[in-house]
């Protein structure tokens, strides 16, 4: 029985992280309409910082400043929301499928620098010497992991909190209105690149805080974290829950995670001993129909934007076919 | 001599080999209602888009109220007071239409990240002097009733209206439209033309691109004609039924309604 609640609580802890990336990512193309397909260089940054920040001194790479653990955690998002700005800078006039290919470049690179620099961050080895906040005091157990699922919960509400306020205030207008017409947008007296820049960090800050919860999760990062495939999954999780709807990032999270974890221990079950080498492959095919299946036949989402609308109590008058 | 609120010298801009704007050199006078008319591809469009930075012009420059503006980005000109639509109308199509009315004034408190969370109590009560404005300016383009549509479900004329409505939230000096008319059903036309002139008379300039001859004649002075990029005539509605040259550039041109 606490094997099944100790596995729920691991589940809903990876699933919960996963939903505040994904949470982040919705404010960039969600609301702004911004193709992030480098999602993991961001929240691979996160990780990596807050790791490396608040890490016990390690032979070879960088590391061992032994933060205060939040400080640790802001240096994350910090250092995602710097990748961000720099990359924005370089790359944010690029229209939509450009800046798909550019941020999905600085991914890989991503990826190989932390695989290589061993200087830096450890190389293929990834980051070690880190002490999850308070475990001296609370040990390694069941009871660790709740409180940590507690706090990882309460980060995930208090995100959405913030992003609820964000998208329902003038702000979210003006993303909007960039993401449906952006020539229109400046017409009207609005600055489209500084706009699309405070998303795209305000997003991959949000991204960097997922990364370094993750980190501080398993105590550990390495460059097998940060492979497109998270990048895919995150998206499959937006597209599926809904874009524009922060509910529905969430929910999106959830469900993918979920469908990730049965499909892969369905595989490791019941399929041919010799086809399980391949489990991770039919997993990405599975993802992959799942969202194509999603784009063609409800491209809005399970749980669609809301149009907002003006709250003077004036019924709209009956939809006609335009 | 009336007093010139826009005005350009020596305006040129080629696409490749085609010169859609040559040597443009024209003043539009404070408080008119200026008519630009010409055939199709005359350069029409790209001239608003020149003037309101949505391009930058090869060479020349553009005043606007005395001041170089050749070149500054178009939310730079609308803070400055001018206004534009678009031919093709571009409505925010996810947005409903109070919305997308709404976004429009600049410089909101809380159109920044910070605001909606450090100037909460600013925020609101502008928000509510955006809304009531804005609710307003529907109605005066008659679009009240569809405050709450999504705005890419409200028919091409509508969205002229539209345009128009989120134009008139800056309370621009200088209104730029671009074939306000074009696809609005005759009805809507009386009513868009009503509220130009109501605009007009409380101190709005306006240019206005369009084919309707009719148009033209009965609301625009002074007229000016641009043909393959040149500007062919400058003058009153009345010359320019008179003039020859103007006649062969339409008759040269067009089957147009
Ligand atoms: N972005 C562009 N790239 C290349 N050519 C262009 C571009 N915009 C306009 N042109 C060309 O410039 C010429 C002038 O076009 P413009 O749209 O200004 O004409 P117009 O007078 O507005 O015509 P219409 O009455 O049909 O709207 C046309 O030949 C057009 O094909
Ligand atoms: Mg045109």
């Amino acid at each position: 029985m606490i094997g099944v609640i100790s596995y729920l609580v691991f589940f809903a802890t990876t699933a919960s992280i996963l939903a505040i990336a994904v949470l982040g990512l919705n404010l960039q193309w969600g609301n702004t309409g911004l193709f992030n397909g480098g999602v993991v260089a961001f929240f691979g940054a996160g990780a990596y910082a807050t790791l490396i920040l608040g890490g016990t001194p390690q032979a070879g790479h960088l590391g061992g400043f032994e933060l205060f653990y939040p400080l640790a955690l802001l240096g994350g998002m910090a250092a995602a929301g710097l990748l961000a700005w720099i990359v924005g800078l370089l790359t944010l006039r690029l229209r939509h499928d450009y800046l798909a290919i550019a941020t999905f470049g600085v991914a890989v690179a991503f990826e190989n620098l932390m695989r290589n620099a061993e200087w830096l961050a450890g190389g293929a080895k990834g980051v070690r010497g880190f002490e999850r906040p308070l475990r001296e005091a609370l040990g390694d157990g069941f009871l660790y992991n709740l409180l940590f699922f507690a706090v990882v919960l309460v980060i995930l509400i208090a995100t959405y909190l913030f992003l609820e306020r964000l998208v329902a205030s003038p702000f979210g207008r003006l993303l909007r209105a960039i993401r449906e017409d952006e020539e229109a947008a400046q017409s009207l007296g609005k600055n489209p690149t500084k706009i699309r820049l405070t998303a795209f960090v305000t997003g991959s800050v949000i991204l960097g805080l997922a990364g370094g919860l993750y980190g501080t999760f398993y105590a550990f990062v390495s460059p097998q974290d940060v492979l497109p495939t998270l990048t895919f999954q995150i998206w499959a999780m937006l597209i599926v829950g809904g874009a524009g709807n922060n509910r529905g990032a969430i929910f999106g999270a959830f469900l993918i995670w979920g469908a990730w974890t049965a499909s892969g221990w369905a595989l490791s079950r019941f399929a041919p001993v010799e086809a399980q080498l391949y489990t991770g492959s039919v997993q990405f095919i599975l993802i992959g129909s799942v969202i194509v299946g999603m784009l063609m036949w409800r491209p809005q989402g399970l749980l669609p934007e809301k149009l907002v609308v003006s709250q003077r109590g004036k019924t709209p008058l009956v939809k006609q076919g335009v | 001599m009336a007093e010139v609120i826009l005005s350009t010298k020596g305006l040129s801009r080629s696409f490749g080999y085609l010169k859609a704007v040559d040597d443009v050199t024209l003043n539009i006078r404070q408080g008119s209602i200026t008519g630009l008319i010409g055939p199709n591809g005359a350069g029409k469009s790209t001239l608003f888009n020149l003037l309101t930075g949505a391009l930058k012009p090869d060479t020349g420059t553009v005043h606007l109220n005395g001041r170089d503006i050749t070149g500054l980005a178009p939310d730079r000109l609308f803070a400055s007071g001018l206004g534009r639509t678009f031919q093709i109308p571009r409505p925010f199509a996810r947005m409903s239409v109070l919305e997308n009315v709404m976004l429009a004034p600049t410089g909101q408190v809380g159109e920044t990240v910070a605001g909606p969370f450090f100037f909460r109590n600013r925020m609101r009560a502008e928000e509510k002097r955006i809304r009531d404005k804005a609710l307003g300016v529907l109605d005066f383009v008659t679009l009240g009733a569809l405050a709450d549509h999504p705005a890419g479900q409200i028919s091409g004329g509508q969205m002229k209206l539209l345009e128009l409505a989120r134009v008139l939230m800056g309370d621009p000096s200088l209104i730029l439209l671009d074939e306000p008319a074009a696809g609005v059903n005759p009805v809507l036309t009386e009513t868009l033309i009503g509220k130009i002139e109501e605009l007009n008379r409380q101190g709005t300039t306006f240019v206005i691109i369009e084919h309707d001859m009719d148009f033209v004649m009965r609301h625009c002075d002074p007229v000016i004609a641009l043909a393959e990029g040149r500007v062919v005539f400058e003058g009153t509605s009345d010359e320019a039924l008179k003039n020859p040259v103007l006649l062969d550039a339409y008759l040269g041109a067009t089957a147009d309604a």
